[in-house]
């Protein structure tokens, strides 16, 4: 471990940013094609937990680039909110589930309006 | 030549009366009147008709079905009319004007001196004029209240109370505007006179012509009271007053003359009102067809009172229309004109009603014609007079139309004279009918022969007089054609469309009844043949009570009694009405011109019309005896002569139709109104609120839906709608951020 702080303390601030909100970027899209091209709710939910992880993702970035762990206390505090959200919303889709026997999103069409 | 001889010699009593008397009238100042607060009693003449018009709404709200509020107005009215005779016994004919403050109303100042202060108090400006006025106006309407309690019996209930409540409206209207003590108080009265005409004459609000009877009566008189509206306006502007007893100092010292624009401007703005209130000439359509309110209504308020407002605005304000040369000509040739019109259309006229309408229009126009060519005198006598004959004939056809189930065609009654029950209405009808035709000795006979003298003895209004005697001929021609028609021959009658079931039992309206002689008017009486072969049974008139015929009686005793004053001018002797009027501020009209010399034929003006209104009175009676008495058919066979020839038959067709004025303000003003309003009703329906209000509020609906497609309902589309929403941002941001960077 101590090598490895010591290669990052070695590396410039903004070395491997770039990458890593490239893939942070990367990360977003495939979870905003994800739920855009699925109609399974559990599947729909796993992509914004991807979207999510990628925000996660580029506040690590962002808060190296300025040399500030504020960024991985947010990402600390993303975590516990996605936990809890997952919790919430896979109840959510278990219901939705005894309502209609399908996970498809289109069988709650209706509720536009 | 007995019978000229006798003429001459009337004449010439006539010309000495009139000589002596009048000389010390002339040229005499109007005297100030005097605040009196120990007449503070006389306000009670307007309380007690409001009081009774509170009553009737409290019946009417309690649902009393008697006669309780006929007899609450009659009360109220009689005590009203007790204490105006009280107040003319105090006072006397001659007593000098008075003002008896009663309550403050509108009292501003923003300085010192005229044209900073405005003043109208709740006032009354008591002066012989005013009393006149009352005097037949209270009493008039206490009688013929009497009467409507029995005429109006059929609708007892709400509609009961509806009535009275009107009559009391228009009693307390009335008496403001006679009694008043400036202009604004007078016009509030002259506006709530003709709100209560609206209010009776739609009596029968279920009636589509009774409404729209009303609607122009109303419409009509709006016309002339937007001209008195701006003339007292210019009065108070180019006199700084608004009082009456302020206004006659300010017109005494005013110069003679036509001044401004807008001071020339003030008598014709109050003519126009006057000849609206009083149907003269341009507004006179309104009155016949006023008829449809109910009979009492008729004789009261568009016979006797309401339309002599106008007579009594012009003599009222006598000193302001003799400050303009041109004012009173113009008057003196509208009332020679509308009389003379009327009296053509009256001859032509088959509704009882509408014929005596016509007259009242026709003798409007005598009053007016005294008004201008300067005998105030003679115009408020003939009103006077006229009040009585007219309220006379005016409640014998209410009682026929009554008796025969609202039958008022000429053609379908005769005889009535013969009918039990219908002695009385016949025979003050006939009387009603000389007085009307100004027969010799009569009240009515006297108050015309005064006016038309008076014309005569001038040059310029001498065309004027010819014309009144001509119209007098007529007049007693188409009264005597109703009496003739309706009261003698044989009796004939068919009943009219308002079945009375509630009288007499069982009633056939359409059932005819006859014995012997000659049935009426041709299609008339077939029709009438072909009713009496199909009903069975006959019909029976239902038969005026004691308060009809006791106030048919007491009214032909006032027309009777209103001769009186000219039989003492006619023997040289002072009369009361003379007296009154030049005790007023009429004083400058109330003294007469003579001139001796001869006017044609070698008689002077008082030989020409003695002469003249005589014969004409009696060949028009004479004639309407031939062809409506002795041989009905000529009636007929007249009309049909003047019909076949190409040259004459426009006149039957124009009188019948009566001249068709009304057409004419229907192709003048209805009509381009009609099509005006209907181009900017479409104006308004398809551009403003289609094109701008609609429009505009379809706007956001129609950007709406365009984007409608997109809240579909899938969770998919929001997301991408969001993700589109999210690229769009971006995009705009690496635009700008390349951008700066360029």
């Amino acid at each position: 471990m101590p090598l490895l702080a010591q290669a990052a303390a070695q590396l410039a601030p903004t070395q491997g940013v770039t990458v890593a909100l490239a893939f942070s970027a990367a990360l977003f899209c495939v979870g905003l094609v994800g739920f855009l091209v699925r109609r399974n709710m559990i599947l729909m939910f796993l992509c914004t937990e991807l979207m999510l992880q990628a925000a996660a993702i580029a506040f690590i970035a962002f808060g190296r680039m300025r040399m500030d762990t504020g960024g991985q206390v947010f990402v600390i505090f993303i975590l516990t909110v996605a936990a809890a959200e997952a919790a919430l919303a896979l109840g959510l889709v278990v219901l939705l589930y005894r309502r209609r026997e399908t996970l498809s999103a289109e069988a709650w069409q209706e509720l536009h309006e | 030549m007995n019978l000229s001889a006798c003429l001459l010699a009337l004449s010439d009593t006539q010309v000495v009366g009139h000589a002596v008397e009048h000389a010390s009238l002339l040229n005499a100042p109007i005297v100030q009147a005097i605040a009196a607060p120990e007449l503070r009693w006389a306000g009670w003449i307007l309380l007690l008709p409001l009081l009774s018009a509170v009553l009737c709404v409290a019946c009417a709200a309690l649902r009393i079905k008697s006669k309780l509020p006929a007899l609450l107005t009659t009360l109220a009215l009689g005590t009203s009319f007790a204490l105006v005779l009280k107040l003319y016994l105090m006072r006397g004919p001659d007593a000098g004007p008075v003002v008896v403050h009663l309550w403050d109303w509108m009292n501003f100042s923003w300085g010192d001196g005229r044209w900073k202060s405005f003043q109208a108090d709740v006032s009354l400006y008591i002066d012989s004029l005013t009393m006149l006025w009352m005097l037949f106006v209270t009493g008039l309407g206490t009688l013929i209240t009497i009467y409507a309690s029995e005429y109006m019996e059929s609708d007892r209930g709400v509609s009961y109370s509806r009535f009275f409540f009107g009559v009391s409206i228009f009693l307390l209207a009335m008496s403001i505007l006679v009694m008043a003590d400036n202009l604004v108080l007078l016009y509030m009265g002259w506006e709530g006179v003709g709100l209560a005409s609206y209010l009776l004459i739609g009596y029968n609000y279920q009636k589509p012509s009774a409404v729209a009877a009303a609607k122009k009566a109303f419409i009509m008189n709006r016309i002339g009271d937007l001209g008195l509206a701006i003339g007292i306006w210019l009065i108070w502007v180019n006199y700084g007053s608004i009082e009456f007893n302020r206004l006659f100092r300010v017109f005494e010292d005013a110069d003679r003359g036509v001044g401004g624009w807008d001071r020339s401007l003030i008598p014709f703005c109050l003519m126009l009102g006057a000849f609206g209130k009083s149907a003269q000439l341009p507004l006179f359509t309104w009155l016949p067809d006023a008829m449809e309110g109910p009979t009492p209504v008729s004789a009261l308020i568009h016979a006797a009172t309401m339309v002599t407002a106008g007579v009594y605005l012009i003599a009222r304000m006598q000193p302001l229309f003799s400050l303009h040369p041109d004012a009173m000509t113009m008057v003196a040739w509208i009332g020679a004109l509308t009389a003379l019109l009327s009296a053509t259309i009256g001859m032509a006229q088959y509704d009882m009603k509408r014929v005596f309408a016509y007259s009242t229009v026709s003798q409007l126009g005598y009053m007016f014609l005294g008004l201008g060519v300067g005998t105030a005198y003679g115009a408020s006598y003939h009103v006077f007079t006229h009040a009585f004959f007219k309220a006379l004939l005016f409640l014998t056809s209410g009682a026929i139309m009554h008796g025969f189930a609202g039958q008022l065609d000429l053609r379908r009654l005769s005889g009535l004279r013969r009918v039990p029950g219908f002695r009385i209405v016949s025979w003050t009808m006939l009387i009603g009918c000389l007085w009307l035709s100004a027969f010799p000795y009569s009240a009515g006979f006297f108050s015309k022969d005064i006016i038309l003298v008076q014309a005569m003895s001038q040059p310029k209004f001498q065309i004027l007089g010819w014309i009144g005697l001509a119209t007098a001929g007529l007049t007693a021609y188409y009264s005597f054609r109703v009496w003739f028609r309706v009261c003698a021959g044989p009796v004939s009658f068919v009943a009219g469309e308002e079945a009375h079931a509630d009288h007499d039992g069982q009633n056939n309206p359409g059932a005819h009844f006859e014995h012997g002689g000659e049935s009426s008017h041709g299609a008339a009486s077939n029709l009438a043949h072909a009713r009496t072969a199909n009903a069975g049974t006959a019909f029976h008139p239902h038969k005026p009570r004691i308060a009809i015929k006791s106030v048919l009686l007491f009214i032909c005793l006032g027309a009777i009694l209103s001769g009186i004053p000219g039989m003492q001018s006619l023997r040289g002797q002072a009369n009361w009405v003379q007296e009154m009027v030049a005790h007023s501020s009429a004083v400058r009209a109330s003294g007469e011109d003579h001139i001796t010399t001869p006017v044609a034929f070698g008689l002077d003006a008082h030989g020409i019309v003695s002469v003249f209104g005589i014969s004409a009175a009696i060949g028009g009676i004479l004639f309407a005896m031939w062809i409506h008495l002795l041989d009905r058919r000529m009636a007929d066979r007249m009309r049909s002569t003047l019909l076949s020839s190409r040259l004459t038959r426009w006149l039957p067709i124009a009188m019948e139709n009566k001249w068709y004025v009304d057409e004419l303000y229907h192709t003048l003003f209805r009509l381009p109104m009609w099509i005006t309003s209907h181009m900017l009703h479409f104006l308004d329906r398809h551009l403003v609120d289609g094109l701008l209000v609609n429009g505009l509020g379809r706007l956001p609906v129609m950007i709406g839906r365009l984007f409608q497609p997109l809240y579909n309902g899938a969770l998919q589309g929001y997301a991408t709608t969001m993700a589109g929403g999210l690229i769009l941002v971006l995009v705009w941001v690496a635009y700008r951020w390349c951008g700066g960077a360029a």
